[in-house]
């Protein structure tokens, strides 16, 4: 009987599961799909692209400027005991261009406009107002998912490219003024290491972060219900979701572009 | 013509209709009465094909919604204007994007028609020089009549109204049933009320069906339903405490004096 009642827990969470994969693989389709039919919506999706980037700028440059200090602060010590000091800055661009500056950043978004899209989307579903736009001939996805989309497609990846410079900005600080490096010194021994693939691997990472964070949290949007309850617990829903693919696929993509080299 | 036929819809464990029919006839004012969540909405869902049943059918002019898809869906339901119960304006929209929203969307109408479609439509439902509004600075009964205004811009032939009374003021619920009378003669629409207001359900209604238990257990003009003898139908437009829809639920003895 116990076991029985167990098995039946775990078909149904394993039902469960199946399903949200499924609504999520069809809601990314659909959303790419809807992207190419007209109309285009340019106002839509420069608004929306003003809201996830240019308003976002702060707390990425807040963020990218103390992990920058931080890092070159932590690894001074160690550098210093083998007079390997100049070294602070290649390990501050590497790590920033490649992991950090991708990753922190696409946190800071799925926290700051992942959670407001699903609580938009989330509200306007239990107002009805998702049932009002298809009772007035016009597709949700269409109208709701593919501007917010596009929108994190194309910011992300410029966020990050911001977030690099301005942690690279930090190390600078910290190097220059507190560990007395000189200038030149740092900012050669910055470019030097940086490769061209660095660079795009990390922005490669930022697009599949942007997609993951765009279609979670749209996803939990949709399916909101139960009032203000509702809405809060499929914006938690929402941001815990994309953290943890966010960080799952950041060790999945590093693992398999360190062994194709 | 609207034919329902047959409609089986559930949600998770809940069965909520139960093998439902109702004709609704060109032209005809159908309120459609019942209690609380028995549903009354989901049932106006399935008209404009927002929800899919399991079994049935919904036919309009002879096409049947339930099967329709992509362009002939967005098409049929240019033919609908839906006024929502919490009137379902888009929050981010101010009030003249929100009533034009579909002229805007879905016609090469220039800014200066829309804006005179806009107007009309606002004047339709007695509102003046409130445009530029966001929704959030409406009061509740502004709130429906902008939903209501929304819903007839594009001129429908079928007007769907969810609960057009509840929440506003008595005297705010009697301006919004002479509306529907009057947008009913006006534009010559077949109009469908769901409702558990009976005075509103009087006064608007050419027919009156009643819902419960998933299906229509009576249909009727207004004066069949007054002087009907089905007990569940009775108990209801009484709006009786005890009687057989609360059958098993005491309320005299549900608190302890």
């Amino acid at each position: 009987m116990v076991l029985k009642s167990a098995f039946n827990k775990f078909m149904v969470k394993t039902k469960s599961l199946l399903r949200y994969m499924g609504g999520v693989v069809i809601l990314f389709i659909e959303a790419v799909f809807w992207i190419f039919i007209p109309p285009f919506r340019k106002r839509q999706i420069l608004d929306q692209m003003y809201k996830v980037g240019v308003s976002s700028l702060p707390i990425v440059f807040l963020t990218s400027l103390f992990t920058g200090m931080v890092l070159a602060l932590q690894s001074a010590n160690q550098m210093q005991r083998i007079s390997a000091q100049m070294y602070i800055a290649s390990l501050v661009a590497l790590s920033m261009v490649r992991e950090l500056g991708p990753v922190l950043t696409a946190l800071v978004i799925a926290g700051r406009v992942g959670a407001s899209i699903t609580a938009e989307l989330g509200t306007m579903k239990v107002t009805e107002q998702i049932d009002a736009l298809e009772t007035l001939a016009t597709n949700p996805i269409k109208y709701l998912v593919v501007p917010r989309f596009l929108a994190l497609i194309i910011m992300l990846p410029l966020l990050t490219i911001y977030a690099d410079f301005v942690g690279m900005l930090g190390g600078y600080i910290v190097g220059v003024f507190k560990l007395h490096i000189g200038s030149n010194m740092y900012l050669n021994m910055t470019t030097s290491p940086l490769g061209i693939k660095d660079l795009y691997t990390g922005l490669l990472k930022s697009i599949i972060f942007a997609v993951i964070i765009a279609i979670i949290s749209c996803y939990e949007g949709f399916r909101t219900s139960g009032g203000a309850e509702g809405v809060g617990r499929s914006t938690t829903l929402s941001v815990v979701t994309s953290f943890i693919l966010i960080i799952a696929a950041d060790c999945l993509f590093t693992a398999l572009f360190y062994f194709i080299g | 013509m609207i034919d329902v036929i047959n409609l089986y819809k559930r949600f998770g464990d809940s069965q909520v209709l139960k093998g439902l029919n109702l004709t609704i006839g060109t032209g005809v004012t159908q309120v459609i009465i019942g209690c609380s969540g028995c549903g009354k909405s989901v049932l106006l869902k399935h008209i404009i094909g927002i929800l899919k049943p399991e079994i049935g059918q919904v036919i309009i002019n002879g096409q049947d919604v339930t099967k329709l898809k992509g362009k002939a869906l967005s098409a049929l339901r240019m033919t609908f204007g839906m006024l929502f119960q919490g009137a379902a304006l888009f929050d981010s929209l101010t009030v003249a994007e929100n009533v034009g929203f579909n002229l805007i969307e879905h016609t090469d109408l220039d800014s200066q028609t829309i804006a005179k479609r806009i107007k009309e439509a606002l004047s339709l439902v007695g509102l003046y020089n409130i445009e530029e509004l966001m929704p959030s600075e409406l009061s509740g009964g502004m709130r429906k009549r902008v939903g209501l205004a929304r819903a007839i811009a594009m001129q429908p032939k079928i007007i769907l109204y969810d609960e057009p009374t509840t929440g506003v003021d008595p005297i705010m619920a009697d301006a919004v049933n002479e509306l529907i009378i009057r947008l009913h003669d006006k534009l010559e629409i077949t109009s469908i009320v769901v409702t558990h207001d009976m005075v509103s359900a009087y006064k608007v209604g050419s027919r009156i069906a009643m819902l419960y238990d998933g299906k229509i257990v009576e249909e009727g003009s207004p004066d069949q339903i007054k002087n009907t003898s089905n007990p569940i139908v009775k108990q209801f437009i009484t709006g009786a405490a005890n009687g057989p829809i609360t059958k098993g639920e005491n309320f005299n003895q549900s608190v302890p004096i």
